[in-house]
């Protein structure tokens, strides 16, 4: 929802995305090229990269599509 | 022990916090700078989701009802998230390891057909008459006494509700985080005091919808590891029934949701399929979600009929997919959770899991799932979750208090000519208000812990004859006012009659329940049965003695007497019917598969 003139919700959840998605995302990166995995069970998995990627992107398509001025 | 009904007594998962609290000596997790970050980080937004609204609530329209401007999709999700709160996220992923997927009743048969009921059938009354509250469609149905009852028995509840929710939860992060409970009130008390008294309602719905993406985001990934450790479901299945036979894990049906419930004796719950049916899915389930002005505030803020048609269509959906995380990761647990040693960990009672004992109770499940496969930033995504479903559940209750109070009790009882600008401030220092006595109630309940039962058993009391009422005024022209009254009134005094008849003597609960075998969960179901029978019977009975109100009167209140507007048309995938009739499909199929 956009309500006139202001900002939508999806904007702000876009924006709360791309910065958790980011920091886990990197810590993720940070893990695969050190090799430091975390002490949880399947960390060969490195969910961080891919989960922390997958919020990343949604919370920038989120953030860019609903950004304010733009109708939503 | 008590029993956490953070939701109108929809929830009946036990948690005992005091029992918690004594095994706070080493918490569960630990969390690093990242988790830290990622705890503040949304701190900050909420709060600033609260500052940046302000501005769009300056008429007791925009205050209350969040100017009626949301979208299907938001106040649905909205609806769906004033229910999820981390009480119930934890509390459920512990029924689920001890008594397996019996748990996901209370999310399929306890929940989906009284939403669609909800967006199908009564919102378009609810709607047209453009209440602001379930207490002011009373009002306009039945007059000032049953709406003034109403009111103040909801006003009264919810907030000592959210003070009873406000202790639990600050003693569940004393256990898991270790943090100190003052800390834990104050800081998040504070938070959505904060947010909500500057954006009202419309600030309790964005930062529902927000917590609802962050609850999803954080408890999802769970499962899915899960799932990956264990092969998929049927390998799932395959390590249980390996467990069970080799006797690691008690016998028993944990992956069947409907072949036990012949018999109160065949399932580890003690209910017969009648009362999860007649009074799970019909006298608690409708009574909560059609009747709590907590939930039905939410979708009352969409911007057109269709949307308030659709918002609980939507919500439906997702409410059917909560079991994935919440039921699942219970269920794991009793596969894949491991002592220090390697050998299977088991979960246990809370009055069992002790202080030194080294023993978890089942209501930890979660978040040992949560250390078990998070990783830093992920763990405290997950944490962040926990405390969005709290925060959202007692917006949820300090919203709904602020709307009745300011509608329903102080314009009509104590300032008939109040201005708007006057009902807004009211609004906001009522919010303020309903913190405070929240946060009196959680230290209150903490000096005596005794008092926890008798908050959650009242505030049950109130919802499945407010059901009984709200419906035969709904459906039948004839209902009279002295019908609406007295049928509220003994149908409360039935429910609580027979809640202290078994307070008194536990024997009673075959009376109550029909059977010897009936178990503690039983009971909340039949009381509530017995509570809408005698509401309506009541109000069938003293309508018929007393004079109806003109035909006139009730227009936009009672079906056959109300003209639905006219809705444009749409494509098939935006008709409110054709996903109603999605959600029912797919709330079958669910049931059949788990059967």
């Amino acid at each position: 929802m956009t309500t006139t003139g202001h900002s939508s919700i999806w904007f702000f959840i876009g924006i709360l995305l791309t910065v958790y998605g980011a920091m886990i995302f990197c810590y993720g990166l940070y893990e695969l090229a050190t090799g430091h995995l975390a002490n949880v069970v399947l960390a060969n998995l490195h969910a961080s990269v891919w989960w922390g990627g997958g919020m990343l992107i949604l919370g920038l398509f989120y953030g860019i599509r609903f950004r304010p001025g733009r109708n939503g | 022990m008590y029993e956490i009904v953070p939701t109108g007594g929809m929830s009946i998962p036990q948690i005992d916090a005091h029992s918690l609290l004594a095994l706070a000596t080493s918490p569960l997790a630990r969390l690093g700078a990242l988790d830290i970050a990622v705890i503040v980080i949304y701190f900050a937004m909420v709060i600033w989701i609260g500052f940046y609204l302000k501005g769009q609530a300056n008429t007791s329209e925009e205050f209350f009802m969040a100017g009626r401007e949301m979208t299907a999709w938001i106040a649905g999700l909205s609806f769906v998230s004033a229910n999820l709160g981390s009480l119930e996220l934890m509390g459920w992923a512990g029924s689920a390891y001890q008594y397996g997927i019996l748990a996901a009743h209370w999310y399929w048969i306890g929940a989906i057909p009284a939403m669609l009921f909800l967006g199908m059938v009564m919102m378009p009354f609810y709607y047209v008459c453009k209440t602001h509250s379930v207490p002011g469609y009373l009002k306009l149905r039945y007059g000032q006494g049953a709406s003034v009852v109403s009111a103040i028995s909801f006003a009264f509840m919810t907030v000592l509700m959210s003070g009873v929710n406000m202790f639990a939860m600050a003693e569940v992060m004393k256990v898991v985080l270790g943090w100190d409970l003052n800390f834990s009130i104050i800081v998040s008390s504070l938070a959505v005091a904060a947010y909500v008294a500057l954006g009202g309602l419309r600030s309790a719905i964005f930062n529902e919808v927000l917590q609802f993406m962050l609850i999803w985001g954080g408890a999802l990934l769970v499962p899915i590891i899960g799932m990956v450790e264990t092969g998929g479901w049927s390998g799932f299945k395959a390590r249980l029934a390996q467990n069970i036979a080799s006797g690691a894990t008690a016998q028993g049906d944990y992956t069947h949701m409907w072949r036990s419930m012949g018999h109160f004796t065949d399932n580890p719950m003690g209910i017969h399929w009648t009362g999860i049916v007649f009074g799970l899915g019909f006298a608690i389930s409708f009574g909560y979600w059609t009747t709590d002005f907590l939930v039905v505030q939410r979708v009352l803020a969409a911007h057109n009929l269709r949307a308030a048609r659709m918002a609980p269509v939507i919500g439906s959906f997702f409410k059917m997919a909560v079991p994935f995380i919440v039921i699942l990761p219970g269920l794991l647990g009793l596969v894949v959770l491991q002592n220090p040693n390697g050998t299977l960990m088991h979960l246990v009672p809370q009055n069992l899991a002790t202080e030194g004992s080294g023993l978890h109770s089942y209501n930890e499940v979660l978040p040992l799932m949560m250390v078990r496969y998070m990783a830093p930033g992920l763990l405290g995504l997950g944490i962040t979750a926990l405390i969005a479903g709290f925060m959202s559940g007692m917006a949820g209750n300090v919203s709904a208090f602020s709307a009745v109070w300011t509608y329903d009790i102080y314009q009509p009882l104590i300032k008939k000519n109040a201005s708007d600008e006057h009902l807004v401030t009211i609004g906001r220092w009522a919010t303020i208000l309903g913190v405070v006595v929240s946060i009196g109630t959680a230290y209150m309940v903490m000096s005596a812990a005794g008092i926890m039962d008798y908050v959650q058993a009242l505030f049950s009391f109130f919802i499945s004859p407010l059901l009984g009422v709200v419906l035969v005024g709904m459906f039948w022209r004839r209902a009279t006012k002295a019908g609406g009254f007295w049928g509220l009134l003994l149908g409360t005094l039935t429910s609580v009659g027979l809640w202290a008849w078994v307070k008194a003597d536990p024997h009673a609960l075959r009376y109550v329940a029909l059977s010897p075998d009936a178990k503690d969960m039983a009971e909340n179901m039949y009381r509530a049965l017995w509570s809408v029978i005698v509401a309506m019977g009541v109000n069938f009975g003293v309508s018929l003695a007393t004079e109806p109100k003109p035909a006139a009167e009730l227009e936009g209140l009672v079906y056959g007497a109300t003209k639905i507007p006219e809705e444009e048309p749409v494509p098939i995938y935006k008709n409110e019917w054709f996903w109603t009739a999605v959600a029912i499909v797919m709330f079958c199929a669910l049931n059949v598969y788990f059967w």
